[in-house]
């Protein structure tokens, strides 16, 4: 059998049970890697459930700096009989296959093509320890140490880590401390340590973090000025609003009075948490909620309340695998196209498209800059993979010129030496975009009725016809404004000229990148280009244009990004050819590059049929 | 309905405390049926304004969907009016609220609007206690959709459909005190000596405050076979008491009429005297106003007036600790921590 051999580029899976304690011994694991200078990308696989069910820790590893999903398993740490079955058919051949033998392995399992390591974790830890829970929670850092040994980690490093993560509680230093030993102390006496497959120090970390992109869009509106938070829970965007609190506790309460320079509403449902983003937001307060697609669903009818009333909506919408409940712990992006029309009627809406926690950071602040130069909703769209894994990222960076953005909104004084009559929805600078103002601003004048049946220009019901179309008109000629406030999508040109294109958007960037990387050593090259947001601006066409096949790389079934460029372009849909990854896990640079393989010809060439330029 | 108001008003309207006529309390033209209940209730809300001098821009006006929804459009066209979604008026009016504590919020539904669609949101806002007057203008039916039933319709009432009414009705009376109401009140559209005392009392009140406004519809359920019609209304009324408030501003005199049984300061200090029908009523106990609303069912009557009330409760602003300065007035330097913190951020990411 011919074993891996590896430095520093590797995956390793984690087999655990869920509520056992194991995702901060994983944790820890993954952390020390990032800290001995070494990219590094966790991604927990887990149930929807609390206790009990199979739950999975994958860790990139690779000091080229490629944190996207790789595919395949070298290393395999089993400590769940439940699914032992299926975790052993899956490591790599010549990979390794680390297991609790206190129960030995059903000889069925046996395979001849990987190498078996056996540790006692059960019998150690039950001889060590007497209590239950202790036996179960050090059971995860027994295998941790014993990693250190097969995997040469520095064991300083690690010690170092836990020291950081029990400061207050001292006092469980030394036992996490002494579970690591035991476990270390195990491998080295049984196993030829370290394995084929090993970590080496590098320099390869440069200041970045690793931040959960939902920790960063809760940080990212307590900079942009988000006020009135509203929400409902639901896996997986919970966590942005309880990160937003625990930003604000700390950065937004008022030094002198104590009290909070925020409010926090858990709304009794998603309907419910959107109509309160958009009251305080009509009232003049940045506001925004988060939800997951169920959420949207609900949210439809106030979406388009504020698209067509004109109320400034911030919506981070960290999606997850439908359609209704589908794998609600599962990463997708398929909720493109309900976000981009929601609600019924001539619907259509801002979206941005993150994909670091950095830009999660960037862009959750400038959400609110964008909502109110447009007046209409911003959704943000990220999903479970960026929201709830801890991403390696650059770090978080604040220009302290930074001033927000409130967009036209007419204030006392300009109201009072106003001589024209106000009207609410009329057109003056010829953008589509018109002057708000908010309620209370002055005693005669500025005052109008907002409402989601049609109104003419000053704001007052109407029902005719000729009023509507003016309406709906400005409305779009505000739709082409947008596309000149939207970030600009990212162009990644081939190393040769091509005239294949690859099209792709958040989570998939990094898989994508890698894939395009390898590909390009392989003599494949393809033009790429990162859309980070709707509507599409002008380059997103020209990319289109100037290439003849163009792969659209995204994650869902049904090519949703593809049906945007196809609805909102004037392209023929034949040269967008669909890359589509839905199974609920991160894309993996392998499976583009196998799709893209196989997809041959390949096309570097011009092509007879076009005029060649001389 | 009229289409046309004349701008003309007599010279000599008396004027408020900030110098306004009651014409700067009026709005657009109502543009629902000739009668309607809803339009007293309009003209209730502009005469409890005038009389306790409010600014009219400092009120923010809010509504769900239907014919009592429209009805913010006819009142204080001055103050900024936001006509939302069906059932959703609570969410709007919770989240209006929180951006600026400082303005009067007058929230206008109907029975379709709360008891129905919108029943969830309407429980959870007064279990927040958030401070606003939450008028539900009740006519029994969807006047908008032409008469059907609605939850707040009795068990065999029928109106101009002719189809007797087959469940329960809910009354949010009830159920606004179940729910921890801090101001309950019932009243009629065409009684509006009880009702604009009861209204001031209500804007004045610091949380929420219901008013459940029985308001027949005069096209679709004012028949002879209706308990929402006027007639039937009229001969079923019964009140707690005639309520008098005396806003802050006002001197108190001592001059209490005969039968004046309660006295209630609210936060502001304004006061309410309650001048008690039936002395087991306590203003200050949910039981006893529970008791007194099924009381007068059982006997086939309609109990309205002052029903509950507590003057000190905390609104949602005190329970969450938000700063007195309303969130919308703050500004980069109290919302945005800048660069500073982020090395520490950062740090605690590696």
């Amino acid at each position: 059998m011919q074993q891996i051999k590896s430095v520093n580029d590797f995956v390793i899976r984690f087999a655990n049970t869920n509520g056992t304690g194991s995702a901060s011994a994983n944790n820890l694991f993954a952390k020390t890697i990032f800290r001995m200078g070494i990219p590094v990308s966790p991604k927990n696989i887990f149930p929807s459930n609390i206790q009990g069910l199979p739950t999975w820790y994958e860790v990139r590893i690779n000091d080229k700096g490629y944190v996207g999903r790789r595919g395949g398993v070298d290393i395999m740490m089993a400590v769940n009989p439940q699914s032992i079955a299926q975790d052993i058919k899956i490591v790599e051949p010549g990979g390794y296959f680390v297991y609790d033998n206190t129960k030995s392995l059903d000889m069925r399992l046996h395979r001849d093509d990987i190498t078996i390591l056996g540790i006692p974790l059960t019998d150690i830890s039950r001889r060590e320890y007497t209590d239950a829970r202790q036996r179960q929670l050090f059971k995860n850092v027994i295998y941790i140490g014993a990693l250190a040994a097969l995997l040469d980690i520095e064991f300083d490093v690690l010690k170092g880590l836990v020291h950081d993560q029990f400061k207050g509680k001292e006092k469980l230093i030394a036992p996490n401390i002494h579970a690591l030993e035991l476990g270390y102390q195990y491998a080295q006496s049984n196993f030829d340590c370290p394995l084929g497959i090993r970590v080496e120090r590098r320099n390869m970390v440069d200041g970045h973090i690793l931040m959960e992109g939902n920790s960063a869009l809760g940080l990212g509106a307590v900079y942009g000025g988000a006020s009135v938070v509203s929400w409902y829970p639901i896996t997986p965007s919970t966590s942005v609003v309880e990160q937003f609190e625990k930003f604000a506790k700390h950065l937004r309460v008022d030094p002198e009075s104590g009290k909070n320079n925020y409010a926090i509403v858990q709304a009794e449902d998603e309907l419910s948490a959107i109509g309160m983003a958009v009251g305080a937001s009509w009232n003049g307060a940045r506001s925004f909620t988060a939800t997951s697609g169920p959420g949207v669903s609900l949210m439809n009818e106030f979406l388009g309340l504020a698209y067509f009333a004109e109320v400034p909506t911030v919506l981070f919408d960290v999606q997850r695998a439908g359609p209704s409940t589908g794998m609600p712990t599962r990463s997708q992006q398929s909720d493109l196209l309900l976000a981009a029309y929601a609600s019924h009627g001539d619907t259509k809406h801002v979206l941005l498209f993150p994909s670091t926690p950095k830009e999660c950071f960037e862009m959750g602040a400038a959400s609110f800059d964008l909502a109110d130069r447009l007046q209409t909703p911003v959704i943000l769209m990220t999903d479970l993979d960026l929201g709830m894994n801890e991403h390696f990222s650059e770090p978080l960076e604040w220009d302290d010129a930074n001033v927000y953005d409130r967009g036209k909104v007419f204030s006392e004084a300009e109201l009072e030496a106003m001589s024209e009559r106000y009207g609410r929805y009329l057109d003056v600078d010829g953008d589509g975009i018109c002057y708000r103002t908010y309620p209370g601003t002055h005693p005669t004048k500025g005052s109008f009725f907002t409402r989601g049946s049609s109104r003419d220009e000053y704001a007052k019901y109407t029902e005719s016809s000729e009023e509507y179309v003016i309406n709906m008109k400005r409305l779009l000629l505000k739709w082409e404004t947008a596309k000149n406030y939207v970030p600009k999508p990212e162009i990644r040109p081939a190393s040769e000229s091509t005239r294949d294109g690859m099209i792709y958007f958040g989570t998939t960037t990094a898989s994508a990148e890698e894939a395009l990387d390898i590909l390009r050593d392989q003599g494949t090259h393809i033009n790429a280009l990162r859309v980070l947001g709707f509507p599409f601006n002008a380059d997103v066409e020209e990319f289109i244009d100037t290439h003849d096949r163009i792969f659209v790389v995204e994650q869902n079934r049904d090519g949703q990004l593809r049906s945007m460029l196809i609805n909102e372009c004037e392209i023929n849909p034949k040269k967008l050819k669909a890359l589509l990854c839905y199974d609920g896990l991160p894309v993996t640079a392998r499976w583009i590059i196998e799709e893209i393989t196989n997809s041959e010809p390949t096309n570097n060439v011009v092509p007879f049929s076009k005029e060649v330029e001389v | 309905m009229t289409y046309h108001r004349p701008e003309f008003r007599h010279p000599d309207l008396p004027t408020n405390k900030l110098g306004y006529t009651r014409k700067q309390y009026e709005g657009a033209i109502s543009t629902l049926c000739a009668g309607c209940g809803h339009d007293s209730i309009s003209a209730a809300v502009i005469q409890a304004c005038f009389d306790l001098s409010i600014e009219p821009h400092k009120v923010a006006k809010i509504s769900g969907i239907g014919c009592s929804s429209k009805t913010p459009t006819y009142f204080l066209g001055n103050s900024h009016g936001f006509n939302s979604v069906h059932g959703r008026m609570p969410s709007v009016a919770t989240g209006a609220n929180l951006a600026n504590r400082d303005l009067i919020y007058i929230g206008v539904s109907g029975d379709g609007d709360s008891a129905s669609i919108g029943m969830g949101q309407f429980a959870h806002v007064v279990r927040r206690n958030l401070n606003m007057l939450y008028l539900v203008e009740n006519n029994g039916c969807y006047g908008l959709t032409k008469g059907q039933d609605s939850a707040t319709s009795d068990i065999g009432s029928a109106g101009k459909k002719g189809q007797p009414n087959l469940f329960e009705p809910i009354d949010l009376c009830t159920l606004a005190l179940e729910l921890g109401a801090t101001f309950v009140a019932r009243s009629f559209s065409g009684n509006k000596e009880q009702l604009i005392p009861l209204i001031k009392a209500a804007i004045s009140h610091s949380g929420f405050a219901f008013i459940d406004v029985i308001s027949p519809c005069v096209t679709f359920n004012n028949t002879s076979t209706s308990t929402k019609s006027y007639e039937f209304v009229r001969e079923h009324i019964e009140a707690t008491g005639k309520t008098d408030f005396i806003p802050v501003q006002q001197e108190i005199t001592a001059d209490y009429e005969e039968g004046f049984t309660e006295e209630v300061t609210l936060h502001d200090g304004s006061v309410i005297h309650l001048y008690k029908n039936d002395e087991s009523l306590d203003l200050h106990n949910r039981l006893s106003a529970l008791q007194a609303i099924h009381k007068c069912k059982e006997k086939g009557e309609i109990l309205t007036g002052l029903l509950y009330l507590d003057p000190d409760c905390e609104d949602l602003h005190e329970m969450i600790a938000t700063v007195e300065t309303p969130l919308r007035d703050l500004d980069e330097t109290a919302l945005c921590p800048g660069s500073n913190p982020l090395d520490a951020i950062n740090e605690s990411l590696r």
